[in-house]
């Protein structure tokens, strides 16, 4: 072949489009330990599960610790998190209960779900062994074991949950469809027509005056965002703004739980608004541990020495704290964390 | 209910030509004219004879607003949440508001937004995409190798299977914000799966893939191969910019026509296997609690559904009787709506929207329906038909299928009840 030949084929093959099915020899092969480090996803038939074993006894503290803040200490759930348990026969009533014991197919999803996603802001946090306790001491909550039973990846796939077989393919196609793709009626289709539900009897729907007004004032509010704004308060001179914004980031590791600023209320956690340099456990209308309504009795004030000892290991601190916080460790990020929280007031 | 109003001409039964649209225009005009809506000035318009502040200062140059923002007239156009719906916002969901929004694309900060663990704000440049499982080589793809594969642009809506859910039971909430605003529809520029996929191999025993969230739920939903090879999308850009935050920055899967949960946000792995994996949004959740105690799972395509956006509940009726236009989208994760059908009685007697803008595949479509009110209650419903002949149910043809309980995936048609004074509600008619 002579050089010019060759180097129109070249050229060629370089200006060829990329084609779908051919690879283009882009990124890298992962390695084992990327592999190994992220797939964590387990299945019905037990693919996916690590090493490990643990039982009833040993999950009960362990979901005390870091589910019952949300789920109940029965699994029955606090305000509108999921329910865990019972509900058995309840799949044909109104309002069904739906939970692991009542609804849910397969063991496998508790398992992949607290191991992936749980507790919630604090994923992967539960070793193997706490995963499996933690899913026996569900199974137990919702009567399907004995006080004795241990799950391990040994006797995993025996455990069946009762409602598995409820399932079904969607079957809209054949169910559905054919009735519903015709040609529907266009004139004199009804004789006559009555409300028979209102929304406005219910009356659930959020700020709908608040956005008409809003509407409605569109002009003078704009005036009065372009008014002069009140001098703000002197600030506190020690704190940087950079150290606050340092704050009000750390403080994502905490606001699941618990809430600051004007409006805010009680949570998972106690609303921390005015909780820099405030006797510990007395936030109104908060239900503490045991452990922290004694330190309460006991004079524990939250100085800011005092609170950064518990945030950095609130288990060390305060042992029986209902707290699931691993803790916070970098000491700079504390520290950001405790000027931001001295910004809020009581009020 | 007696005579509600008359419709104009223009929207014949047949569907509007446009010379149809011309006539109407004139007698629209006529219209107004005869039952004299059109006003008469009582003195002159300030608004016309005193200089107005943007007409006597200079304004803002080019550098105030390097990102542009809406009109501070504009203020009350924002996602909203309803509060007593989730545990916490955290783990929460608010709503588009589609009654200030026209034509086909939303906004990009108007999206609703739904997560189980937060915004995750990923640095791309530790952002990686592994794909693993049955496949020849597993392989890990960082944010610049993405950009070297050929990327497609394409317009789809995306719905929460959960919109219209609080529906199920009778009329709840009072806006379509609320009742509808689980949806969006974007123009999103990606890389097929398919090519992503084929980099890796996928071995003939690989069926379904597991695509997974880098975020705090570490979400994921399992999907059939077939349905990843045809027209799934790892999308980068919305509405031509990066992905907000909010929409999964730096990577999201886009699985067109299909329920809202499975566009895996943050998305950093897609494994491969050869049984799905019945994980917790596919079993506990996205599952459809049937009236017998059955249900059913992997239901994953969006039927054809419609909304009257304007008049609705925070948007009424404020001109009082004449010319008035009637605005609402419909949608199919089946295809495309070539027809669209209103009433203002009720469903007594139906009239052809006319369809106005794109139509493009699995995408929202806007329709229109002009008509002259006279001022007497209304009860308006839409009804959407989709390239595929499926036409929109009731919702008591829907309860009949399902019963009351299964949350997911209710597109029955929507009423509401426009009373004397223009103001709308939500409302449920026989």
């Amino acid at each position: 072949m002579s050089r010019f030949l060759e180097t129109a084929l070249a050229l060629a093959i370089l200006a060829t489009p990329a084609v779908a099915s051919e690879k283009l020899g882009i990124g890298r092969p992962a390695l084992p330990e990327e592999v190994a480090a992220w797939d964590i996803d387990v299945r019905p038939d037990g693919q996916g599960l690590p090493e490990g074993r643990g039982d009833v006894m040993t999950g009960e503290p362990l979901y005390i610790d870091n589910c019952a803040i949300c789920h109940g200490d029965f699994g029955e759930a606090i305000g509108r998190w999921p329910v865990l348990s019972g509900g058995q026969g309840t799949l044909t009533r109104d309002d069904p209960n739906k939970t692991i014991g009542s609804y849910w197919p397969y063991l496998s999803t508790v398992f992949d779900y607290v191991r992936r996603a749980m507790p919630f802001g604090n994923a992967e946090s539960l070793s193997d062994d706490e995963v499996y306790a933690i899913t026996a001491y569900l199974l137990y909550l919702n009567d399907l074991v004995d006080d004795d039973f241990e799950l391990s990846r040994e006797n995993f796939t025996e455990v069946r949950l009762p409602n598995e077989e409820n399932f079904f393919m969607d079957d809209r196609d054949t169910v559905e469809l054919p009735a519903l793709t015709r040609e529907p009626c266009m004139e004199n289709c009804k004789d006559s027509v009555e409300i028979t539900a209102r929304a406005a009897v219910i009356d659930v729907t959020p700020e709908d005056t608040a956005a008409r007004e809003q509407r409605a004032e569109g002009a003078a509010q704009a005036e009065v965002a372009a008014a002069p704004v009140e001098p703000a308060p002197e600030p506190e001179p020690a704190v940087s703004e950079e150290m606050l914004a340092a704050g009000e980031k750390a403080f994502r590791a905490c606001r699941a739980c618990h809430k600051v600023g004007e409006g805010a209320k009680n949570g998972t956690g106690p609303v921390l608004n005015g909780v820099v340099g405030h006797p510990a456990g007395m936030v109104e209308g908060f239900k503490y541990s045991k452990a922290m309504k004694k330190q309460a009795d006991g004079g524990l004030v939250w100085t800011p020495e005092q609170l950064d000892a518990f945030i950095a290991d609130p288990r060390g601190f305060l042992k029986g704290t209902r707290m699931a916080y691993g803790g916070m460790k970098d000491d700079d990020q504390r520290a950001a964390l405790i000027a931001y929280l001295a910004t809020f007031s009581e009020d | 209910m007696t005579k509600n109003g008359k419709e104009l001409e223009m929207t014949d039964r047949n569907g509007a030509s446009r010379r149809d649209f011309l006539r109407a225009g004139l007698a629209g005009g006529a219209a107004a004219l005869a039952t004299g809506t059109v006003a008469r000035a009582a003195g002159p318009d300030p608004a016309i004879t005193e200089q107005q502040p943007w007409r006597t200062m200079l304004g803002e140059g080019v550098d105030a607003r390097p990102y542009g923002a809406p009109s501070q007239y504009e203020a009350h156009v924002v996602r909203r949440n309803v509060e007593w719906l989730t545990a916490d916002p955290i783990s929460s969901v608010n709503f588009t508001p589609l009654h200030e929004l026209e034509g086909i694309i939303t906004p990009n900060g108007l999206c609703f937004e739904r997560h189980h663990g937060g915004i995750a704000e990923i640095d791309p440049a530790k952002h990686r995409l592994m794909i693993n499982g049955l496949v020849d080589t597993p392989l890990v793809f960082t944010m610049a190798d993405l950009m070297r594969f050929p990327r497609e642009n394409r317009v789809y809506f995306l719905e929460c299977a959960a919109n219209s859910g609080m529906e199920w039971r009778g009329a709840q909430l009072n806006g379509c914000q609320y009742t509808h605003g689980m949806i969006h529809n974007l123009v999103y520029t990606g890389i097929p799966l398919k090519y992503l996929l084929d980099e890796a191999g996928v071995r003939t025993n690989g069926k379904w893939i597991l695509p997974e969230g880098g975020d705090a739920a570490g979400m994921t939903r399992s999907i059939p191969i077939e349905k990843a090879m045809e027209d799934c999308l790892v999308a980068f850009k919305m509405n031509g910019e990066a992905l907000r935050p909010e929409q999964g920055y730096p990577l999201r899967l886009v699985v067109p026509g299909w329920e809202g949960n499975m566009w895996v946000k943050w998305l950093r792995r897609i494994e491969v296997g050869d049984e799905p994996w019945h994980h917790r949004e596919e079993t506990s959740k996205y599952t459809d609690l049937l009236a017998g105690g059955k249900a059913r799972r992997f239901t994953w395509v969006m039927d054809a559904k419609s909304v009257i956006t304007n008049p609705s509940p925070q948007a009424p009726i404020t001109h009082g009787r004449g010319p008035a236009v009637l605005s609402g989208v419909a949608w199919s994760g089946r295809g495309t709506i070539p027809r669209v059908d209103v009433t203002i009685d009720g469903g007594k007697n139906w009239y052809q929207a006319r369809m106005d803008g794109p139509s493009f595949d699995k995408s929202m479509h806007r329709f229109y329906f002009e008509f002259d009110w006279d001022g007497s209650p209304l009860l308006l419903q839409s009804r959407a038909h989709d390239s595929t002949g499926y036409v929109q149910p009731t919702k008591d043809e829907l309860r009949a299928f399902r019963g009351y309980e299964s949350i997911y995936h209710n597109n029955g048609i929507q009423t509401w009840y426009v009373n004397e004074k223009g103001e709308a509600e939500n409302v449920e008619v026989s």
